[in-house]
């Protein structure tokens, strides 16, 4: 328990919140960097996805991509992708970028796949466009699970700038990599405690946006578990399960 | 190319090592997850809880829990020990919902039939309930095996071997090589274990096999003999 009164100490010092290299300008760092992957990642997987989602082809194409980006470990890509172009700030955003990619396409597509059939010939019948059918009926009801995509992709994005502080100056993982140089513990664990508070920080953000984006008149949000469907496991169920690397 | 010609010896080792700490997680998060997956299933509290602990779990970004964990258990940072239970915990969080959601699937006409044949509690578990809910286990396991392997590399940074060291070995030599060498690698690896998987699925449930004309063709003709 003593180290994690250092650690303790180490957060709550003032001094080190300030400086270029204080948790102050690294936290803004590391959320900055997240939130910039997400939206280079989001700008790509969604429209795909929801091309995917709408048409239904390039389904199979998108869900072996996903599951073979899904096995390549992120430290390497990080250091493959650092050692091409250079150290700094470009190979994590790259490694980033691609490692977000697979989550949010998939919530994208298997938004638009929950939806009930019935609702889409219905909204056809009714004269819709396809661009209607998109804009007013897809995408409403396929945003909770696009949200829980964009979820485990912050997660993972979380995670991995983390790690990437292994190849560029930049992030809370700094001080992980400093602590562990210098062998201050201290140091070390009060980093990790600031990431894993920023993960959940992020974690509740987004529980609390995946339960508003519900649309008014739907009973849940969340991916209508067939029961007597599910004992084989449906191709809904993938995406839902997955999302690992941290 | 040449590199990985030369360094056959240490990239099997490296992943011998990778082994050694990616194959216990996998078994120790299945063996865990059974009887939280179950409780998480049972009662309306205990899922609360034990859903909402292992989503937080699953939240923890994997370096930083390297570090938390031996101030909490006592684990020196560098040992592999340390890194099968991160990895394992990871692998519990996971695998916990999908054992509650793969026990949950069990048809309630099914668990009331065995219940009517005299079944009791523990033996419906284990005759009816964990066989019915294979499929489901087994691809949640997949998915388990596979990220464990990916990330099993994550231990180089703090200094456990694994074939995550080609990267890091890699990176700060300049190596290209070896860090494309220990992708291959550990893809390879996870590809084996997911297929391993894939076999021992099989085996323990022979009806799933997906013999999409022959087996199904087979059992309908026996559905067919049995009920004429």
């Amino acid at each position: 328990m003593n180290l994690f009164v250092d650690a303790l100490n180490w957060i709550l010092d003032p001094a080190n919140y300030t400086g270029p290299g204080g948790i102050s300008v690294r936290l803004v760092e590391h959320l900055g960097f997240t939130v910039v992957a997400l939206l280079m990642a989001s700008a790509i997987a969604i429209p795909c996805g929801f091309v995917i989602g709408h048409t239904g082809r390039g389904r199979g194409l998108a869900v072996a991509t996903s599951g073979g980006l899904r096995a390549i470990p992120t430290l390497g890509l990080l250091t493959l992708v650092a050692l091409w172009i250079g150290i700094g700030l470009g190979a994590p955003y790259v490694a980033l970028t691609v490692l977000a990619i697979p989550p949010i396409l998939a919530g994208a597509y298997t938004g638009f796949e929950a939806i009930d059939r019935a609702v889409i010939d219905s909204a056809r019948s009714v004269g819709m466009s396809e661009a209607q059918i998109v804009r007013t009926v897809e995408i409403p009801l396929g945003l909770p699970l696009l949200i829980a995509g964009l979820r485990s992709a912050t997660l993972q994005v979380v995670a991995t700038a983390t790690l990437a502080a292994y190849v560029a100056d930049f992030g809370l993982g700094r001080f992980l990599f400093a602590g562990l140089k210098t062998r201050d513990y201290g140091e070390m664990l009060g980093g990790s405690i600031l990431v894993i508070l920023l993960a959940f920080a992020l974690e509740g953000i987004f529980t609390v946006v995946q339960r508003l984006v519900v649309p008014r008149g739907v009973a849940s949000g969340r991916l209508p578990v067939d029961r007597a469907r599910s004992a084989r496991p449906s191709p809904g169920m993938e995406p839902a399960i997955t999302e690992g690397n941290h | 190319m040449t590199w990985i010609w030369s360094n056959l010896d240490l990239i099997w080792d490296r992943t011998l090592d990778h082994l050694v700490l990616s194959v216990p997680p996998i078994v120790f998060s299945f063996l865990i997850a059974l009887p939280l997956g179950w409780l998480a299933n049972r009662y309306r509290l205990s899922r609360g809880v034990i859903l909402t602990v292992s989503g937080l779990l699953y939240a923890i970004p994997s370096l930083p829990l390297f570090f938390v964990l031996p101030a909490i258990v006592g684990t020196s940072l560098r040992s592999p020990l340390n890194l099968v239970i991160a990895l394992t915990l990871y692998g519990v969080a996971l695998m916990v919902r999908v054992v509650a959601d793969g026990l949950a699937s069990v048809d309630a006409d099914v668990r009331q039939s065995a219940v009517a044949l005299g079944y009791s509690g523990w033996s419906i578990f284990w005759q009816v309930e964990l066989p019915l809910s294979g499929p489901v286990l087994l691809a949640g396991l997949r998915v388990v095996a596979v990220s464990t392997v990916s990330l099993a590399t994550v231990g180089a940074v703090i200094g456990a071997q694994s074939l995550g060291s080609l990267f890091t070995d890699g990176f700060q030599r300049g190596i290209e090589a070896e860090i494309i060498a220990g992708i291959v690698a550990t893809v390879l690896v996870a590809l084996l274990l997911d297929g391993a998987l894939v076999v021992l699925g099989r085996v323990a449930l022979p009806w799933t096999r997906p013999a999409g004309s022959n087996g199904a063709a087979a059992r309908e003709a026996r559905i067919v003999e049995v009920t004429t």
